[in-house]
This record gives C-alpha cells, sequence and structure tokens, in this order.
C-alpha cells in the first residue's frame, strides 16, 4: 500500500528514485525493501524514531555505504555510489550529523577541500578565501573568518561551515541530516531562508529532524519511516501531528515484558543533585531506590549518556552531588565506581569500543572487571577464574563454543551479554545501562528484560537508557524524560505511555494536535 | 593464509618464526658441510654460547614486550641499560646488583610517568629520557668507560657456566618464567592485554590503565637494568654506547615474535622464538662470513617479509 | 592594514608551536653572537650554518611522515646511503658531477617511494617497516663503501660550505665576486641558501598542492578525509617520497661537506633520533595534522645553537645531549597541559 502510494505521488519529475533498498547489518536489517523518490523543488521531510533507518538510507544515497540489494537512479539513469565524492559528482550531497570537517585546517581549506581553485597548478589562496566569502555570505555567516582553523569553531559555527561546504558543490538535491540541531535560532532562520532560495532554484532538499514546527513549517512533503520500512509519504497538511507521531511508532508492540516488580517504597539508595557539566547536563535531580527501575527517556543526545558517566566517575570537572546509600560518592574514575565502597556497574553505550576488546577472548572480557575476586596472593587462581567465567556464562545463558574463541566471533546479543555479564560478576549494586538492547534480536532482548526484572528483585537500583520507547514502557517504574540536559519530565505508572513519552521527548503538545 | 588454516592469529607468527629458525640451522649447516665438512651449527656448546650471549637480548626483549603489549615503546632501553651497568659496577660490593635493577626500575618509572598522564606519546618521550640519561651518564664518567669493574657475582651469573650451561641462561629463563607469569596468571598481566586492545574499553571496565601504563614501563626498565647489569658481568665491566646495539634487535624480536606493534596480542614465548630467530640468523651470517652490509640488508628484507606474511593491519575504509 | 595585522595575529595564533621556536632561535642566536669574541661576523654565520644543514635537511624529511601520523625511522639510514652514493659519484667534469647530485637525490626519493609503497600496499606500521628498510638502507651503504673514504669534487666542496662571495671566486661569476652589487648579499653563506631554497621550492608548493593538503587530512582526521574524497594513499606515498628526497639532499650535502662518504650507523641512528627531536620542538604534532617543514628546520636550528654554547662557554660538551634531552623533554611536556585540561576522559582514549 505505501508503494503505491509513493508511486502516485512522484509519477512525473521524481529526481532520485531508490526502489527495493535493503541493507543488512550483521544480524539487523537496517534498510527492508525501501522505494523510496523525491521531486526537484521539494523539501522533502524524512521522519522516523531512532533506529528507523534514516541515517542508514541518507549514507546509502550519498555514497557513504552501498545497498545490499536494490537499484538507485538519478534523473532515470541507473546510478551505483561507490564513495561520496561520486554522489556529489551527480549532485547529491549530504551534510552529515558527524562533521566531515578536517579540524586542523582552515574554514577556507574546508570548504574547498577536495577541489581547491588553482593557479599555475597551485591551491590560489586569494580565491579560495573569495569563494569561501561568497558561501558564508549565502549563509549569513560574515563573522566566520574564513582564515580562522575549524578546530577553533564553536558547534554550531562548524555546523554552518559544513553547510556553505557543501553549498559549494552545487548539490541538486541537499541532504540535511539534523543539521539544525546544534544551530543558534539566528542560524536556524538562515538556514530557513536558504531553503527557500534553493527550493526557487529547483534544488531539491532532504530534511531529517525532530524538530516537528521545523517540518511543519520548511517541507511540502513528508515521510515516515519505521523498523528499516518506507511507511507512508503524504503532502504536507494531510496528517495531524498526532497521526504522525502515531505512524512514527506503529501499532504492533513487538515485544513482551515480563511483569513489572512491586516497586519497594524505601528511601532511595542513589541521589543524584543538581548535576552540571559542561553545558551537557543542566541540573539533574534524580533518585533511584533499591529494587527499582527507573528508565531514562528523550531523543538522541540530550545529556542522558553524559549523566551515566558521571555517575560512573568518567567526567571531569562535575558540578553537584551523587549520593550513595546517604554518604556522598561522586567517584572520580571508574575503578572507584567499581569498588566495595560504591558499587556501580555501567553498560557502556558502544559495545565494540567501550564494552569489550574485540580480539580477545570470551574468558579474559569476562573476568577484566573482577581480577582481585579471583586472585589469591599475587596470582590468578585459574580455577576460581574458570568457575567464576562458567557461573557468568551460566547466569546470562550465553552460548557460546568455547571461552577461548576471541568475543567478536559472537552476535551482537551474545556479545551484549558479555558485558553485562562481565558487570554482575562484579556483584554490583547499582546498575547503569546506556541503551543496552540497541541493534540486537528480540529474543536477546526480552532476555536482558527479564534479567532487569530478576535484578531488581534482588534489591539492585537500575537506571536504564533506552532510545526505544515500548522498552522503558515495558520495563519501568519511573521513567525520567532528558531534554537539553534536564529532566523535562518524570513519569509514572500508568502515566508512562508512547504518546507521552514521544511527547515529552519532542517537546511538542499532541492535545494540541488533536485539536487542529 | 592457507597454509596455516587452523592457528590463531598469536600462534601463527611463532610457528612460522620456528619454522623459519630451522630453515636457518639447515641453510647454515648445508653450509658449512660444504666448505669445511663440519656442522658446527648443530654441536651443543656452540648453540648454547649463542643463546648465552642471545639473553642479554632476551631480557631486554622480555621488557620491551610488555610496553609493546601497551602499544607503546621503550626506545630509553640502550642507556637504561648501559646507567644500570655503570651504577652498578661504580657502587660494587653486594649493592652492585640492586644498584642496576632499581636504576632501571627509577628511569622505567619516569617513562611511565610522563607517557600515562602527560600522555606524551612514548616514541617521543623516552626518546628525550635516553638522551637525558646518556647525558647523565657522561657526565658521571667523563666520557671514558668507568675504570670500576664488575663484581665477581656479576661475574658469575652472566659469564660462569653449571652443568655446562652459562648461568646467564638460567637468569634469561627466571626472567621469562616471571614474564609469563605475570602476563598470564596476573591482573595486572591481564589488564596489559586490555588496555593494549581498547584502552577506553579496559578503563570503561575499571581497569586502572594509568597504573598498569606506569608498571609496564617500570618492567621494561627493571628488564633493561638486569641485561645492563649482566652484559657488565659478561664484559667484567661497563662501556659507553654498550646498550646501543640491543634497542633495535629488541623491537625486532617481540614483533617477529608476533606481538602487534600497536598493541594487545602475543604471547611471551613469541618473544623468545624471536630472540632466538635474531640470534641464530646473525650467527649463521657471521659464519658465513657475510660483511657487514649483507647482513644488514638480509637482516631488514626477513623483518620486512616475515611482516608481509603475517603482521598486516586491516584495511581502513573510513 | 589592520586587517593585514589581524591576519598575522590569526596566523600566530593558530602556529603557536612555530613561532614559539622561532622566537626562541632568534634569542638564543642573537645571545650567542653577543657572547661570541667574534659574533655577527660571516666566517662564524658559514661556520653555524654549515654545521646546521644536514639535520635540518633531515628534520624536514621527518616532518612529512609525522604530519600524516606515521615517522620514518630510516631517514638517517637514507642520509647516510645517499651520501655513500655521492662520495662515488660527485666529481669530475661539471657535466658528471651534476650529473651524480641529481642520482643522489633521486635514489633517495626513490628509497622513499618504495617505503611509501610497503607502507601503504603492505599495510604495515610506519614504524616498523622503515626500521627495517632502514636497516637495508645502511647494508647497501656499506656494499657501496665498506671503508669511510670518497672523493668529492674539492672546489665543490669549498664553493657551497663558505659565503656566496666564496662561491662566486670559485667558479669565477660576477667578476669574481666583486661585482658592486653582489656586495650586499655577499656575507650570506651558500649552505642557508641551499637549505632555505630548497624548502622554498619544494616543501611550499607540495603544501600548496591537493595532494600537500591531503597530507594533513590524513593527519587531522583521516575517516573525514575519506569521507570528502581526498587521495589518500597518493599522499601516503608521496609523504614517504619526499622524506626520501629529503634525506637525499641532507646526504648530498654530507658527502659534499665532508668530501667522503661513510656508512656509519651511529651517525645515522642519531640523526634520525634527532630529526623527531626537531620535528617536536618545530611545532609538528606527532599526532599528526598540524606543523610543518619549516618548523622543523627552525627546530633543527635550535638543537644546533644549543650545540654552540658549549663551545662558547667552555661547557664540557658531554652535557650536550643531557641539555638536548631536557629541551626535548620540556617542549613536549609543555604541549602536554592540554591534556590535563580534557573533560570527558574518555577523549583521552580517541
Amino acid at each position: 500500500m505505501a508503494q503505491d502510494m509513493t508511486q502516485d505521488m512522484t509519477q512525473d519529475q521524481a529526481f532520485l528514485e531508490l526502489t527495493g533498498i535493503s541493507k543488512n547489518f550483521s544480524l539487523t536489517r537496517a534498510l527492508d525493501e525501501v522505494d523510496f523518490s523525491c521531486k526537484r523543488g521539494s523539501v522533502h521531510a524524512i521522519l522516523g524514531e531512532n533506529g528507523a533507518g534514516k541515517s542508514t538510507l541518507i549514507k546509502i544515497m550519498s555514497g557513504v555505504l552501498q545497498a545490499d540489494s536494490g537499484t538507485m537512479s538519478v534523473e532515470g539513469k541507473p546510478v551505483h555510489f561507490l564513495t561520496p565524492s561520486e554522489a556529489a559528482a551527480s549532485g547529491i550531497v549530504c551534510i552529515f550529523q558527524e562533521l566531515s570537517l578536517i579540524p586542523d585546517l582552515s574554514v577556507a581549506e574546508n570548504i574547498s577541500l577536495s577541489n581547491p581553485p588553482r593557479r599555475f597548478g597551485l591551491i590560489d589562496k586569494k580565491h579560495q578565501n573569495v569563494i569561501a566569502n561568497e558561501l558564508l555570505a549565502r549563509i549569513k555567516c560574515e563573522d566566520v573568518d574564513p582564515n580562522s582553523l575549524v578546530r577553533d569553531l564553536s558547534l554550531s559555527r562548524r555546523q554552518m561551515v559544513e553547510i556553505a561546504k557543501s553549498l559549494g558543490k552545487k548539490p541538486k538535491v541537499l541532504i540535511l541530516d539534523e543539521a539544525t540541531s546544534a544551530l543558534t535560532s539566528r542560524d536556524v532562520e538562515t538556514v530557513y531562508g536558504l531553503l527557500d532560495e534553493l527550493k526557487n532554484d529547483n534544488v531539491t532538499s532532504l530534511f531529517i529532524s525532530h524538530r516537528m514546527h521545523e517540518v511543519e513549517r520548511l517541507c511540502d512533503t513528508l515521510s515516515v519511516f519505521r523498523n528499516g520500512r518506507h511507511v507512508e509519504t503524504f503532502g504536507k497538511g494531510e496528517r495531524t501531528d498526532r497521526d504522525i507521531v502515531r505512524l512514527m511508532i506503529g501499532r504492533d508492540v513487538d515485544a513482551h515484558f515480563p511483569p513489572k516488580p512491586e516497586r519497594k517504597a524505601k528511601k532511595p539508595h542513589l541521589i543524584v543533585n543538581d548535576l552540571r557539566w559542561e553545558n551537557v547536563i543542566n541540573g539533574v535531580h534524580l533518585e533511584v531506590g533499591k529494587g527499582e527501575i527507573i528508565g531514562l527517556g528523550g531523543l538522541d543526545g540530550q545529556g542522558q549518556k553524559e549523566l551515566l558517566l558521571a555517575m560512573f566517575g568518567v567526567l571531569r570537572g562535575l558540578e553537584g552531588t551523587i549520593t550513595i546509600d546517604g554518604k556522598l560518592a561522586n567517584p572520580s574514575s571508574p575503578a572507584e565506581a567499581k569498588s566495595k565502597k560504591m558499587r556501580i556497574a555501567l553498560v557502556p553505550e558502544d559495545r565494540k569500543t567501550e564494552g569489550l576488546m574485540l580480539p580477545m577472548s570470551i574468558a579474559d572480557n569476562l573476568i577484566a572487571s573482577s581480577f582481585n575476586q579471583v586472585t589469591t596472593g599475587f596470582l590468578i587462581d585459574t580455577a576460581k577464574e574458570k568457575a567464576v567465567v562458567a557461573e557468568g556464562l551460566a547466569k546470562l545463558q550465553i552460548k557460546i563454543g568455547s571461552v577461548d574463541d576471541p568475543v567478536a566471533t559472537l552476535s551482537g546479543g551474545n556479545q551484549q551479554k558479555v558485558v553485562i555479564a562481565k558487570w554482575l560478576m562484579t556483584d554490583p549494586e547499582i546498575i547503569l545501562l546506556n541503551d543496552p538492547t540497541r541493534g540486537i534480536d528480540v529474543g536477546t532482548k526480552q532476555e536482558i528484560y527479564k534479567l532487569m526484572n530478576e535484578l531488581a528483585a534482588e534489591g539492585k537500583a537500575i537506571l536504564f537508557y533506552s532510545t526505544d520507547y515500548a522498552e522503558l514502557i515495558g520495563c519501568c517504574n519511573r521513567v525520567a524524560v532528558m531534554y537539553d540536559g534536564a529532566i523535562v519530565a518524570e513519569l509514572e505508572g500508568d502515566a508512562i505511555t508512547e504518546e507521552a513519552l514521544v511527547a515529552a521527548s519532542l517537546n511538542i503538545d499532541t492535545n494540541k494536535g488533536e485539536a487542529a | 593464509m592457507s597454509i596455516f588454516p587452523t592457528l590463531t592469529p598469536e600462534n601463527k607468527p611463532i610457528v612460522i618464526a620456528s619454522v623459519f629458525i630451522l630453515a636457518i640451522l639447515a641453510v647454515g649447516t648445508a653450509y658449512t658441510l660444504s666448505t669445511q665438512g663440519t656442522a658446527p651449527l648443530l654441536s651443543p656448546n656452540y648453540l648454547l654460547q649463542q643463546l648465552q650471549t642471545g639473553s642479554f637480548l632476551g631480557i631486554a626483549a622480555a621488557g620491551m614486550m610488555m610496553v609493546i603489549l601497551l602499544g607503546h615503546i621503550d626506545l630509553s632501553i640502550p642507556w637504561t641499560l648501559t646507567a644500570a651497568a655503570m651504577m652498578a659496577t661504580t657502587v660494587g660490593g653486594d649493592l652492585a646488583i640492586p644498584t642496576g635493577i632499581a636504576v632501571g626500575a627509577a628511569i622505567g618509572l619516569f617513562n611511565g610517568l610522563g607517557v600515562a598522564y602527560l600522555r606524551i606519546p612514548s616514541m617521543i618521550f623516552t626518546l628525550g629520557v635516553d638522551s637525558v640519561v646518556r647525558g647523565l651518564m657522561v657526565a658521571h664518567t667523563g666520557g671514558f668507560a668507568p675504570q670500576t669493574a664488575a663484581t665477581p657475582i656479576m661475574r658469575f651469573l652472566a659469564a660462569e657456566k653449571i652443568l655446562g650451561i652459562p648461568v646467564a641462561i638460567f637468569v634469561w629463563l627466571a626472567v621469562s618464567i616471571v614474564i609469563a607469569v605475570i602476563l598470564r596468571r596476573t591482573g595486572f598481566g591481564r589488564s596489559i592485554y586490555a588496555t593494549g586492545n581498547r584502552e577506553g574499553a579496559a578503563y570503561l571496565s575499571g581497569i586502572r590503565t594509568k597504573a598498569v601504563v606506569v608498571g609496564a614501563f617500570v618492567t621494561s626498565g627493571i628488564c633493561a637494568g638486569v641485561a645492563g647489569v649482566l652484559l657488565a658481568g659478561y664484559s667484567a665491566k661497563a662501556y659507553q654506547g654498550m646498550g646501543d646495539a640491543f634497542l633495535l634487535p629488541a623491537i625486532a624480536a617481540v614483533v617477529l615474535g608476533g606481538t602487534r606493534i600497536l598493541g594487545g596480542q602475543g604471547r611471551y614465548i613469541g618473544t623468545v622464538v624471536g630472540v632466538i630467530l635474531i640470534v641464530l640468523l646473525n650467527s649463521v651470517l657471521s659464519i658465513m662470513q657475510m660483511p657487514e652490509a649483507g647482513r644488514q640488508v638480509i637482516y631488514g628484507t626477513v623483518i620486512i617479509s616475515m611482516l608481509l606474511v603475517y603482521g598486516r593491519t586491516a584495511k581502513i575504509t573510513s | 592594514m589592520n586587517s593585514l595585522l589581524s591576519q598575522f595575529a590569526t596566523n600566530v595564533r593558530q602556529n603557536r608551536g612555530f613561532y614559539g621556536a622561532l622566537l626562541m632561535l632568534i634569542v638564543l642566536f642573537v645571545v650567542y653572537n653577543f657572547m661570541h669574541p667574534r659574533g655577527f661576523s660571516t666566517p662564524v654565520l658559514v661556520q653555524n650554518a654549515n654545521e646546521a644543514v644536514v639535520l635540518g635537511f633531515i628534520a624536514m624529511a621527518q616532518t612529512i611522515p609525522v604530519l600524516i601520523g606515521g615517522l620514518d625511522l630510516s631517514v638517517g639510514a637514507v642520509m647516510t646511503l645517499t651520501a655513500c652514493i655521492a662520495s662515488e659519484l660527485v666529481n669530475g667534469s661539471p657535466a658528471h658531477m651534476i650529473f651524480g647530485m641529481v642520482v643522489t637525490i633521486m635514489s633517495g626519493a626513490a628509497f622513499g617511494f618504495a617505503n611509501g609503497i610497503i607502507i601503504v600496499y603492505g599495510r604495515l606500521q610506519p614504524i616498523i617497516a622503515t626500521l627495517a628498510t632502514g636497516a637495508i638502507a645502511i647494508g647497501l651503504a656499506l656494499f657501496i663503501r665498506p671503508k669511510p673514504g670518497g672523493d668529492v669534487d674539492g672546489d665543490l666542496n669549498w664553493a657551497v660550505t663558505n659565503s656566496l662571495f666564496d662561491f662566486a671566486e670559485t667558479y669565477h661569476i660576477f667578476d669574481d665576486g666583486k661585482a658592486a652589487w653582489f656586495q650586499p648579499i655577499a656575507w650570506i653563506p651558500v649552505p642557508l641558501i641551499i637549505l632555505f631554497g630548497m624548502a622554498a621550492i619544494v616543501w611550499v608548493p607540495f603544501r600548496r598542492s591537493l595532494t600537500g593538503r591531503t597530507v594533513y587530512a590524513i593527519g587531522s582526521a583521516e575517516g573525514a578525509a575519506y569521507m570528502s574524497g581526498l587521495p589518500i594513499n597518493r599522499a601516503k606515498i608521496a609523504a614517504f617520497t619526499l622524506a626520501g628526497f629529503f634525506a637525499g639532499c641532507g646526504g648530498l650535502y654530507l658527502a659534499i661537506q665532508t668530501s667522503s662518504g661513510s656508512a656509519d650507523i651511529v651517525q645515522a641512528g642519531s640523526y634520525t633520533l634527532n630529526s623527531i627531536a626537531a620535528v617536536v620542538i618545530g611545532g609538528t604534532s606527532l599526532l599528526g595534522g598540524i606543523g610543518g617543514a619549516v618548523g622543523s628546520l627552525i627546530g633543527a636550528l635550535i638543537l644546533r645553537v644549543i650545540s654552540f654554547y658549549f663551545r662558547i662557554l667552555s661547557i664540557d660538551p658531554l652535557l650536550q645531549t643531557l641539555v638536548q634531552g631536557l629541551v626535548l623533554l620540556i617542549a613536549v611536556s609543555l604541549g602536554a597541559i592540554r591534556t590535563l585540561r580534557v573533560k570527558n576522559r574518555l577523549e583521552l582514549f580517541r
């Protein structure tokens, strides 16, 4: 049905067209038979939850990734981009979230990085500055000195330089991936104006944003993605905010959650008070009791990760207090955080770089946090080590061939279980989970939910950050939603609903959407 | 790749290097049989003598391996070794050996603090420390070989024999056992692998990575100190530049033994094999009366070609 | 005028390491000349320049691999190899000498090119690969010159190791160097002209080419460089080729200066290590992406000027390495202070 809709929309002037595009990352399917097209001169929004496949889609369009199957065509001609520069040559230019600027080169050098103006075969610095000034003026950034280094610019200025750089490639399709997220309000107005200008020049803009008001103001067409599939494309004004939120979430909840444990009304075990750090954490207050599972919600990048790192002793220059069991804690390192005094465990965001030593064996990874438990005298007691490792494996039912296999050979789900098992072996009281189910299969997800319940029943205090709303609803006694480094809403019990969570994290009022 | 399909990445280099050792012995023996009609390379006495000279390199390489496993390097080994030897002979008496080892440990501690806390690339920091130590030693001795001699016990450990086996080999063996046990059976040793593989993940596992780095450099310094004390015993005295010939062979031995130059992977037995390989390669080349020129070229070519067989880094795609 | 000033201020701010080194060099050198009994005279300058040229070239050579975040441990050995080649070839008729010089420098570049190919297509770590190729270079040097010696044209030696006046006199140009217009520049030492001339005609254009820009981009953010479609393999090979080229220049000068070649392993090693020190002192980051060859040139000059002080102050020259080591440690420690200000400790590991 969705496909018919797409074809209706774009029968005539489809500029960029994708048919049957699929992409897998080891076990997860990031894109599933996606058909998508966009017209010349259209400002086209792509909406979806975290992990809906938006980023993968635009990476394929712009040549960073290659699709496993499916075809792509520009103006009816089939294309196959192996590198970003090939895509740029066909007029498709992307402004990435993770910037493609070289920090140690100047603004002017970055703007004409791969195709600088030349004179007598050498880079013409004067002309390069002229180009930079023209492009910067076009986005009203005359205050940026083309000679200054990108590393010396603020994040918002860098983002604008990135925009100038992509304009310099004379795009026919400009893809903006959360391009306004780091900008000041003045810059946002400038970008809006720019998009209007581009529309007049018949340039297509693909716009990814979590800000609904932005989408409403700018875009003429909207496409919603969910779970790697293209759900629907429609014109502006054809759907209410509330409908759009529903489309993004989907009706079917595809995971079953174990019953929630009773909340014990004891005094809180962990208290975070007025925590501040570098304008990323802006005065967080949070209480977690023993036996409670507290969710951290909100969109990506609202300070949730930093909050967990702060509680684990990673961040320097922290203001505010972290109290455990009535005693001031404020750990200064993960080693201190895991010590007998505090007993904190953190399952970090990226298991491949932060959680595991991938080339090392499963046993070595499991034992990495608990050497002192298996050491008698100076030496590791290998019999004890084997027993502890076996116990950890059994507790999480990790299916493996041999404990000596590199952990890299395991599936994503089993890898994540190894990380969790590693921490459970330290017998923690406080467990911090940073999106532990991202990118793992449904079966393992459910095992993790079950485990969280068991741990809570044992009296552990669990703080659980997830980008999946269904998980927060299914698992948590209470959910704190973060926005811009602060907790903007705390939902409890039955008040934890999809609508409430989405609304709180998007900062829109769903009731208003319904009224309209 | 297909020749050794069942070997783990850690063991493959060790097996290849061992095969290469046998090849060196075979080629060398074929050469001596055809030119002199004898096979000295296969005589136990000759091999033991080679291993005796190899034990100094072996001990220095053991320490170097600890540092390379972290993805760092210790370029201060030449003058750490020399300083330990010089101070040991200067102090003399019963305190000679403890002094030598203490000098090595102190230099290693300084290296470790600079690398772990200031996060200065070890390449440059240890290079600077090497210059400083060299300057201090030259000032101490006036640029000449010190007049003091090695103590009898140093002589015994380096140059005497027990049951026909050079004592130096026993010392190497003892150091080897200590290092191998540290790497396999202590939290410190396991933390070295974890930190060398991915420092961030090790840190987030609650490993005190700074202490691990400092500890590895101290171990490297101690090993260089022991090697220096032994070498002074072997030569009966310490002398200027006595450590210069150890730096590059120590690095080469560690890398040829399969330790990844970027850290995190490698077995201690590989380093032993690497040391034997280099020592035997040298002795076969000298039996063949290969001029220094040919030796250097062969030396370099062997390292490059063995690395091309097993040392390639993963391809960078983005 | 105002904007020129502010541009200059920006430039200084962005290249603090370089300007700091330059200031240090000027202060050290001026003070040295005041203290020297015959300070500010051409003979002193000529002598100083001669002692600095070879290290200057080797430091420039080391800079470019360092800029991509690598290291070339073979620069000293390549210098030794090319010096031995030059000691065989640079004599006879002028045409023959020029041929010999070109062959010398080109063999340095060819050796560097081979390094680059091995590193890029063999996917080996630069440190360990150049450690091994360095041994090969020394071996080849020993083949060419088992014993120190050689025969380099004496006139050439005289001409390039003295002032411009002596150069003109040797080759009977500019009225044997007595032309009136020539006098204001006649005092300049030829070695300095060679050193800075090479930097100007090779390094400066390279830096302004797309390949040169890619060298910086690789050292700064290799992933972003790839995303931007820059020629990464070409730039890496070029970096090592240029390192070989400058090492060849250093070797050629060394041969002419000493009128001989010598496959001296110790000397090769000490030049390699000093080159790293000069690069760091000159403001280039060992992590890549920041710095430049001219800075390394300044760094090399600083190391040399420090050694001049030992002579005039009659300090025991034996303390020289101690002071050089301390200078190096202090220089890198100052650069490392920013790591103490990192707020998110995870960033230390990236």
